[in-house]
C-alpha cells in the first residue's frame, strides 16, 4: 500500500467543498425562467376527491398553473410501479393497486399529492395553494397491519382484497415440522421491527427543465441512481424517451435508500415543466420528507426456533407481517421477501427454515428499502431469539452462539443463499475481548451496588451485500440487473478520469475510488477525478445501494483499469523496444523489470494519442471500460457487544461500552469504513432507542417533525470501539465485502438484548424509550 | 411565512407603541417558538416588533437578596452569569439542560414565560422560586403569572421587562429532556427559601400547564431529603400522556425528579 494507496487512511477529498459550503445540490442550482412548485397533499389517509376548485388561485399573484392527477391521466401519464415481481404461494402474482403521481379520485394515505401550483415563487406558490379550494369525502381507514387484515377492515385498493399485497412462503415447511416434532427444546418469540423515517439531511427535491426546440428534458434531482431514474421515467411514465432525457443528480446530502425509489413529485416536476414550457423546481421540506419519503421497516412477526438436546438449532419456523403502506413502492416487494428471508440462517448452522411473509395495505406512508432492507430484520429476529433462547436454555449467550456457528465454507443455507466466506468465531473472540466480557459480572453487581441495573448485550449480524448477481436476482423478479460500470479515461497528459454508475451521496466515493488507481498506478490521487451522477457524461449504470459501490462499483473500476493497463503496457514496451511482458508499473512509471529503462505515464498517454508510433494495428487512444456483474451476493458479518445501564428509576438507558467487530474483507480506506459503521451503529441505536413513525388508529401520522420524531444525537450514543477481522471475500479480485449498512444491520439487537439483560425481563419491544423500560421493570 | 413587517424596537415605550399600531401584533424575543410557527404557517401576525435590541431589556442584577435577570437576557447569557452561578446556582444548571446551544444563545427568559409552552423549563423555576414579573405596567406574582396552557396574565400588549427572584437558601432543578424535543418531559425544580417555606414546581407533567407539587412540599417542609419524597403518592389524574410518556410515568418522574432535585440542590 502506498500512502494512497489501498488502506491507507486518505482524508476525503470531496469534504473540502462540503465542509466550505461549496457543496452544490439541487436547491442550490437556479435555471434561468425557472418556476417553483408546491403540492397540495391530502389532510385525510383515505377519501374520495370530489372535486378540486382551482378558479381562485389560478387569479392570484404569479400563478403559472394548477395542475391535477385528472390532467395526467388525460396526458396518459404511466402510474408508479413496483419493480420486483412476488409470486404468493398459491402461485398467484402480487395484487397491486394503481398509484397515480397525483391523485385523481382516491387518496390513501396523509401526505398524497392531489395537485400541484406552479407559480413564480415558492412562497407565492403556497399562497395560491392555499386558495385551491378540495371537496373531500372522507372514507374509513386503516393504519394498523392486524386490523386491515380482519374481515370488514376498510379496503384500500380493489386488486387486493383483504388488503393483502401477497402470502409469500419459503424454505422446506416439512422438514422444519419433523425438525420441531423431535425437538427437546422449543423458544417461541413475537416481535415488533418499528417503522422509521429515513430523514437524510438533504431533503428530496428536483428541477425539471423542457427544451421546447430539441424536445429534450434535464432533470436534476436527489438520486442514488439516475439512471435506473431515466430508465424507469422512460419506459414507464411516457413522459420522455430515455435519449430526450438526461437525469443529474449533482451532490446529494444522505439517500440512505430512501432516495433510490422514483416518487411521484419528480415525475411531476418533469412533465409539468413540458405543460407549462419552463424549468420547474421542488424542494421539499421536513414535513413533506416525514410524509413522503418511503420509510423504512414495520414488522410484526412471529418466530420459533427448535434446540436439540445439545443446543444445537434444528429448526425455525417464522411468520411475518410486513406494512407496506398505501401503494407498493418501486422495491419494496424484495424487502420482506428476498432480501430478508434469505438471511434468516443468521451466522448459524440451521438444518431447515421456513418463512411466511404476508404483504399488508394500509393508509399510512409506502414502506420500501432503508439502510439495511430486509437485513436488520432479520438480524434482529434472529438475535433476540439467539438470547432468548440462551436465557431460556440457561446457557451463556456467546457459547449457544459459538455451539451452532456456521464454520465450514462455502455454506448453503436452507433459504437459497450460499455463504462464501467468514469466520464468526473471531470476530465474537474479538468483542469479546474488547469489551472484557469474562469481567462483566463483576461490572454488574459493583453497578448494583451504585443503584444501576447493568447488562449486556451480544449481537452477530450477517448480511448479504454487493447487491447483486443480476442472474441470480432476475430468476428471483427483480426487474434489472445489478450489475455496475465503469470507464477509465487517461488523458493526452496522462491525468485520469473514473467514470463510474454508482453514485456517492455521503460514502466518500471520490477518494476510495482514488486510491485503487494509486494504488494501481502509483500516482497521486490528485491526478484522478471520479466522474460520476449524470446520464449524459456516464455511461449507463445501476447505482449505490446494498453496500454495492465496492464491491460492485470499485470492481467494475478494476476491471477497466485491467484493461487500459493492458494496453499502456503494449504502448510502453513498443516505446522501450521491451517485451510486453517485462513492463512493470510502479510510481507512475512503465518500467522494463530488472533495468533502469522507463517511460512515464503522461508520456505513454501522450504517445497513445498522438498515435505517431504506435504498435501495428492498435488504435490510438487510452480509454477502457468494463461491465461488472457479481458472481454472488458478498456477506459481511461480525459481533456487536453493547454494555449498558439503566436507572431504575426513570427506565432512561446509558452506555457504558459498544464494540463491533466486523468482518468486511479488505478495506480501502479503513478511516471512511469507520465513518460508515459510525453513522450505521447509530442508526441501529436510533431505532432501538427512539426512532418510530407512529400513526393514530385513523392513519393521521403523529410524528412528522422533529419536535415527535427523536433522531438521535451525538450524545444519546457512546463513542465506539471499532475493530475489524478479515476474511477475504472470494468472488470478487478485491476481496471486498462491503460496509455500508452493517452498524444498522447489527446494532439495535445488541441493544436491545443488554437492556433485557439489565432489567430481567424478555419482552421488550423498540424503541425502548424510558417510559416503555420503566413500564417493563415495574410490569407484574 | 406570510408577509409580515419586521419592526427593531430600541426602547420599551417604542415597542408597546408599534404593537398598538399594528393590527395583529405580535413580540419578537428570541423567535425559538414564534418563527418556527411563522415558517409553517401556523401564525402569521401583521406586525413583528422585535424586544431582542432594547438594551434595557438586557442583563442581570444581584440586589441583596434578589437576583434580577432582564426579559430580554439570552439562556447562554444566564447561564454564564456569575450572579445567576453564585446567588441561584440551579438557574444557571436550568439553563445548560435547556434545549440545545442554538437555543440557548437565542432565547430568552422573557419570551419562554410569556410563550409559557407547558413543557418550557423556566416557568418551574418562577414557580418554585415565588418569583415576580415585571412587565411595562405592573409586577405580577408566578403564582398569578401562569394561567395554564400557553396562557398567562400578561394583557395585549404588556411587555415583560424583568423576573425577580428572592434568593433561596436552597434551590435545585432536575429535569427528564423529552427525547425528540429536549423540552422538558417532566422537570421538578424545589426551592426551600431563607424563611423556611418550601416551595416544589413541575413542568411538562400537568394538562394545565406548569404547576405546584403540594404532597412533595409537605414531606420537604417535614424533612429535606430526597428520602423525605419515598412515600409520597403522585396521581396521574390530570397529567399529559403523549407517545414519549405516559401519565403514569410522568407521575413516577414527578416524584424521581424532586428526589435527585433535592440531592442536587444547593
Amino acid at each position: 500500500m502506498g500512502v494512497e494507496g489501498i488502506g491507507a487512511r486518505v482524508v476525503r477529498k470531496e469534504d473540502k467543498r462540503f465542509i466550505t459550503g461549496k457543496g452544490r445540490y439541487v436547491d442550490d442550482i437556479k435555471l434561468t425562467g425557472m418556476t417553483h412548485a408546491y403540492f397540495i397533499r391530502s389532510p385525510h389517509a383515505h377519501a374520495k376527491v370530489k372535486k378540486i376548485d382551482s378558479s381562485a388561485a389560478l387569479k392570484m399573484p404569479g400563478v403559472v398553473a394548477v395542475l391535477t392527477g385528472q390532467q395526467l391521466v388525460d396526458d396518459k401519464v404511466g402510474n408508479l410501479i413496483c419493480g420486483w415481481a412476488i409470486t404468493s404461494k398459491d402461485g398467484s402474482p402480487m395484487k397491486m393497486g394503481a398509484w397515480p403521481a397525483m391523485a385523481p379520485e382516491t387518496v390513501r394515505f396523509v401526505g398524497q399529492a392531489i395537485a400541484v401550483v406552479i407559480a413564480e415563487s415558492k412562497n407565492l406558490a403556497r399562497d395560491a395553494a392555499e386558495a385551491v379550494v378540495v371537496d373531500y369525502e372522507e372514507l374509513p381507514a386503516v393504519a394498523d397491519m392486524h386490523a386491515a387484515i380482519k374481515p370488514g377492515a376498510p379496503q384500500l385498493h380493489p386488486e387486493a382484497p383483504g388488503n393483502q399485497v401477497y402470502d409469500w412462503v419459503i424454505g422446506d415447511e416439512g422438514a422444519v415440522n419433523a425438525a420441531f416434532s423431535k425437538a427437546a427444546n422449543v423458544v417461541k418469540l413475537d416481535v415488533t421491527n418499528n417503522r422509521l423515517a429515513p430523514n437524510a439531511m438533504e431533503p428530496r427535491a428536483a428541477i425539471a427543465d423542457y427544451d421546447t426546440a430539441e424536445e429534450h428534458f434535464t432533470l436534476y434531482t436527489t438520486s442514488q441512481n439516475p439512471h435506473v431514474a431515466r430508465l424507469v421515467l422512460s419506459a414507464f411514465y411516457n413522459i420522455a424517451p430515455e435519449h430526450k432525457l438526461r437525469v443529474i443528480a449533482p451532490d446529494v446530502g444522505g439517500g440512505f435508500g430512501s432516495k433510490i425509489f422514483i416518487y411521484p413529485e419528480e415525475m411531476v416536476a418533469l412533465w409539468a415543466s413540458k405543460k407549462v414550457g419552463r424549468p420547474v423546481k421542488w424542494t421539499g421540506d421536513r414535513t413533506e420528507a416525514f410524509l413522503t419519503d418511503a420509510h423504512g421497516r414495520d414488522h410484526i412477526t412471529h418466530a420459533e426456533m427448535a434446540f436439540d438436546a445439545n443446543n444445537k438449532i434444528i429448526g425455525l419456523k417464522v411468520k411475518t407481517y410486513a406494512n407496506f403502506g398505501a401503494y407498493m413502492s418501486l422495491f419494496s416487494s424484495s424487502v420482506p421477501t428476498y432480501l430478508y428471508a434469505t438471511l434468516l440462517s443468521g451466522q448459524y448452522n440451521i438444518p431447515a427454515i421456513h418463512a411466511e411473509v404476508i404483504g399488508v395495505y394500509t393508509n399510512t406512508t409506502p414502506v420500501d428499502a432503508y439502510r439495511g432492507a430486509g437485513r436488520p430484520e432479520a438480524s434482529y429476529l434472529i438475535e433476540r431469539l439467539m438470547e432468548t433462547a440462551a436465557r431460556q436454555l440457561n446457557v451463556d449467550p456467546a457459547q449457544l452462539r459459538r455451539t451452532n456457528f456456521i464454520t465450514q465454507f462455502p455454506h448453503q443455507t436452507p433459504v437459497i443463499m450460499a455463504y462464501d466466506t467468514g469466520d464468526f468465531n473471531a470476530s465474537l473472540d474479538a468483542a469479546m475481548k474488547a469489551i472484557d466480557y469474562a469481567g462483566f459480572p463483576a461490572r454488574k453487581a459493583k453497578a448494583k451496588a451504585d443503584g444501576k441495573l447493568r447488562g449486556i448485550g451480544v449481537s452477530c449480524y450477517i448480511e448479504a451485500c454487493g447487491i447483486a448477481p443480476s442472474k441470480a436476482v432476475g430468476s428471483l423478479g427483480a426487474g434489472v440487473g445489478l450489475w455496475e460500470s465503469a470507464e477509465v479515461r487517461v488523458n493526452p497528459v496522462g491525468t485520469i478520469e473514473i467514470l463510474t454508475g454508482s453514485h456517492s451521496h455521503g460514502q466518500g466515493h471520490e477518494t476510495t475510488f482514488c486510491q485503487l488507481v494509486a494504488e494501481r498506478l502509483g500516482v497521486p490521487i490528485s491526478q484522478v477525478s471520479i466522474v460520476h451522477g449524470d446520464t449524459d457524461k456516464v455511461q449507463f449504470g445501476m447505482g449505490t445501494y446494498g453496500s454495492r459501490s465496492a464491491a460492485v462499483g470499485l470492481t467494475a473500476i478494476l476491471k477497466a483499469m485491467e484493461k487500459m493497463e493492458s494496453k499502456a503496457k503494449k504502448i510502453a514496451a513498443h516505446a522501450l523496444e521491451a517485451s510486453e511482458a517485462d513492463i512493470v508499473i510502479e510510481n507512475g512509471e512503465f518500467k522494463v523489470t530488472g533495468t533502469d529503462k522507463a517511460i512515464a505515464l503522461p508520456m505513454v498517454a501522450l504517445a497513445a494519442y498522438t498515435a505517431h508510433n504506435l504498435p501495428d494495428g492498435m488504435e490510438p487512444g487510452l480509454k477502457e471500460s468494463a461491465f461488472y456483474d457479481p458472481t454472488n451476493f458478498t456477506f459481511p458479518a461480525g459481533a456487536y457487544i453493547c454494555e449498558l445501564e439503566v436507572d431504575p428509576g426513570t427506565g432512561k438507558t446509558s452506555f457504558v461500552n459498544f464494540v463491533a467487530a466486523d468482518d468486511f474483507g479488505r478495506l480501502i480506506n479503513p478511516m471512511i469504513v469507520e465513518g460508515q459503521v459510525h453513522g450505521g451503529l447509530v442508526q441501529g441505536i436510533g431505532q432501538a432507542l427512539l426512532e418510530h413513525a407512529i400513526y393514530d388508529a385513523n392513519g393521521q401520522p403523529v410524528t412528522a417533525s422533529f419536535m415527535d420524531y427523536a433522531m438521535p444525537r451525538a450524545d444519546d450514543v457512546p463513542s465506539f470501539n471499532l475493530s475489524h477481522t478479515t476474511t477475504l471475500c472470494p468472488g470478487n479480485p478485491l476481496g471486498i465485502k462491503g460496509c455500508g449498512e452493517a452498524g444498522a444491520i447489527g446494532a439495535s439487537a445488541a441493544v436491545i438484548n443488554a437492556i433485557t439483560d439489565a432489567i430481567g425481563k424478555n419482552n421488550l419491544e423498540m424503541p425502548a424509550t424510558p417510559d416503555r423500560v420503566w413500564r417493563t421493570i415495574h410490569a407484574a | 411565512m406570510y408577509q409580515t413587517t419586521y419592526h427593531r424596537a430600541s426602547s420599551v415605550d417604542e415597542a408597546a407603541s408599534l404593537f398598538a399600531k399594528g393590527s395583529e401584533s405580535k413580540f419578537l424575543a428570541g423567535g425559538q417558538t414564534l418563527l418556527p410557527v411563522m415558517k409553517q404557517r401556523l401564525a402569521g401576525p401583521s406586525d413583528v416588533i422585535d424586544l431582542g435590541r432594547i438594551k434595557e431589556l438586557q442583563g442581570v442584577e444581584l440586589s441583596g437578596d434578589t437576583l434580577t435577570i432582564k426579559a430580554a437576557t439570552t439562556y447562554y447569557d444566564i447561564m454564564t452569569n456569575a450572579d445567576v452561578k453564585q446567588a441561584i446556582p440551579a438557574i444557571a444548571y436550568l439553563t445548560s439542560v435547556l434545549g440545545d446551544p442554538a437555543v440557548r444563545y437565542r432565547g430568552t427568559i422573557g419570551g419562554s414565560i410569556a410563550n409559557n409552552d407547558p413543557a418550557a423549563d423556566f416557568p418551574a423555576a418562577l414557580l418554585a422560586l415565588g418569583a415576580t414579573v415585571k412587565t411595562n405596567k405592573r409586577s405580577i406574582a408566578a403564582d398569578d403569572f401562569f394561567q395554564g396552557l400557553f396562557t398567562t396574565a400578561l394583557e395585549d400588549g404588556e411587555i415583560i421587562t424583568a423576573v425577580s427572584f428572592p434568593v433561596p437558601a436552597k434551590a435545585g432543578y432536575e429535569k427528564m429532556r423529552h427525547p425528540a424535543s429536549r423540552f422538558a418531559l417532566t422537570g421538578v425544580f424545589v426551592a426551600q427559601a431563607k424563611s423556611g417555606e418550601v416551595r416544589v414546581a413541575a413542568t411538562g407533567a400537568s394538562q394545565t400547564g406548569v404547576m405546584r407539587v403540594g404532597a412533595i412540599e409537605a414531606a420537604l417542609k417535614a424533612n429535606w431529603s430526597p428520602s423525605a419524597i419515598d412515600s409520597v403518592s403522585i396521581s396521574a389524574n390530570g397529567l399529559l400522556a403523549d407517545i414519549h410518556g405516559t401519565a403514569e410515568y410522568r407521575a413516577n418522574l414527578i416524584k424521581v425528579m424532586a428526589q435527585r432535585a433535592v440531592a442536587a440542590a444547593r
